[in-house]
């Protein structure tokens, strides 16, 4: 089967993209070509003006196309709050929830010795700044030993401010049975118990 | 081929791929190994957190390969570890020194029984001294330093003999000498704290004296040129250790 030099390359980078291999990128790259003007060209359109236009806000770190996002400019948020993520796509997982309406502030990773991340890799300055003002500073990094770790470092750091500084709850997941739980997440429920 | 199994610590996963990891860890009989965990990027990640403890499978076709294993976890001490600030800063820095000074595949059973030890001792944090955890710590990278070869000699002081009174330890020979003999030396001795020869409880100042003492001589180690990791930088800075 020969699909030409350029669809080639197309698949090829295709299966570079995350949940695709070479398989499915073909497959993907068939049913773009099938509905090329109802798909293909409007996706051609965004990549070409993501690629162009995409930035990390200057204030919270979130991926935009815009210098300020549209969560940092949106004035119905509140602004004493900020919720500290590693990633953008924590963030985004954040907003899915619509359960918090602050402000955001991207790390941009999490301490590692293995990867040789320290604290001057993360914008922890910059978090800094802006937790002065703030009424209360949400850690909302992974329960990974790395992620505990940089929220232990961060929270000392912004321990001068006198902010407070909270980090999620660990337990039960909703819809979780007991039965299916490691020893770790029971025992963090356990010692997170509260009154009904 | 290649295959065994055994008990080991897990030091450390890293994503590789999509979906897979490759960790590494610390085992009873085969000594330091990595391998590639197949799924162990994805949800099992929860499961393959440093510290806990781990039945590996390990199958690779040459020596020199790096092999792959399926690993079920016996004892996930990551959640009780992270309740404590200390502790998870000395499981960190125990795991990366152990990933970054041991060599692989060199069977090491007094390590893994100490490291195990220390990891059974950081996840129970509390008791009547909080801080025994920081002593407990010490204690192991005296044993680290002497399962590299660069073991700590505090039997006697290396200029008189004498066993009583060992209050320094020598940079150049690391050798316990005396308070009398040493006291003309002192500002170039590094302080020795007494709950590393005889054991007991340790204040902070000790344990600061104890992190010095050893992170003077785990800094020579340094194998292809790598630093002390940070996570055993920044443990040391909790004792106000720079």
């Amino acid at each position: 089967m020969d699909d030409g030099g350029e669809i080639q390359r197309l698949i090829a980078l295709m299966a570079k993209l995350p949940g695709l291999g070479p398989r499915s990128a073909r497959r993907a790259v068939l049913a773009l070509v099938r509905r090329r003007e109802a798909l293909l060209a409007p996706l051609a359109e965004a990549m070409a003006t993501v690629a162009e236009r995409a930035r990390l806000c200057a204030r919270c770190g979130n991926l935009d196309t815009t210098e300020i996002c549209a969560i940092c400019r949106d004035p119905e948020r509140d602004d004493g709050l900020i919720c500290v993520v590693e990633e953008v796509g924590d963030l985004w997982a954040m907003e899915r929830a619509g359960a918090f309406r602050g402000r955001y502030h991207v790390l941009g990773g999490v301490l590692s010795a293995l990867d040789g991340v320290g604290p001057d890799d993360l914008r922890i300055p910059a978090l800094a700044e802006r937790a002065a003002t703030a009424r209360e500073v949400i850690l909302a990094l992974n329960a990974t030993v790395d992620g505990v770790t940089t929220a232990h470092y961060v929270a000392d750091s912004l321990a001068a401010l006198g902010v407070p500084v909270t980090s999620l709850a660990q337990g039960v997941p909703v819809g979780g049975e007991l039965d299916y739980l490691d020893d770790g997440t029971i025992g963090a429920a356990l010692r997170a118990r509260r009154a009904l | 081929m290649i295959v065994w199994a055994d008990e080991a610590l897990l030091l450390s996963t890293r994503r590789h791929g999509e979906g897979d990891a490759v960790l590494d860890a610390l085992t009873a009989v085969h000594g330091r190994v990595a391998a590639v965990v197949k799924g162990g990027g994805g949800r099992r990640r929860a499961a393959l957190q440093p510290g806990a403890d781990i039945r590996l499978e390990y199958r690779a076709r040459l020596e020199a390969h790096l092999g792959a294993a399926r690993v079920e976890t016996a004892r996930d001490r990551a959640g009780a570890v992270m309740a404590d600030a200390g502790a998870l800063a000395a499981l960190s820095s125990a795991a990366a020194l152990l990933t970054t000074l041991t060599p692989e595949r060199e069977p090491c059973p007094e390590l893994y029984a100490a490291t195990r030890a220390l990891f059974d001792r950081l996840a129970d944090p509390g008791g009547d001294n909080a801080q025994g955890w920081a002593a407990a710590y010490a204690r192991w990278e005296l044993g680290l330093l002497s399962a590299l070869g660069y073991g700590l000699d505090l039997s006697a002081c290396a200029a008189t003999g004498a066993t009583e009174n060992l209050v320094w330890v020598s940079p150049r020979t690391g050798r316990a000498v005396s308070a009398q003999a040493g006291a003309p030396y002192a500002e170039r001795l590094l302080a020795l704290p007494a709950f590393l020869r005889d054991g007991g409880l340790a204040a902070p100042e000790d344990v600061a004296a104890a992190l010095r003492l050893t992170g003077c001589f785990l800094e020579r180690i340094e194998p292809r040129g790598a630093p002390v990791p940070a996570a055993r930088r920044r443990l040391a800075a909790r004792f106000g250790v720079s």
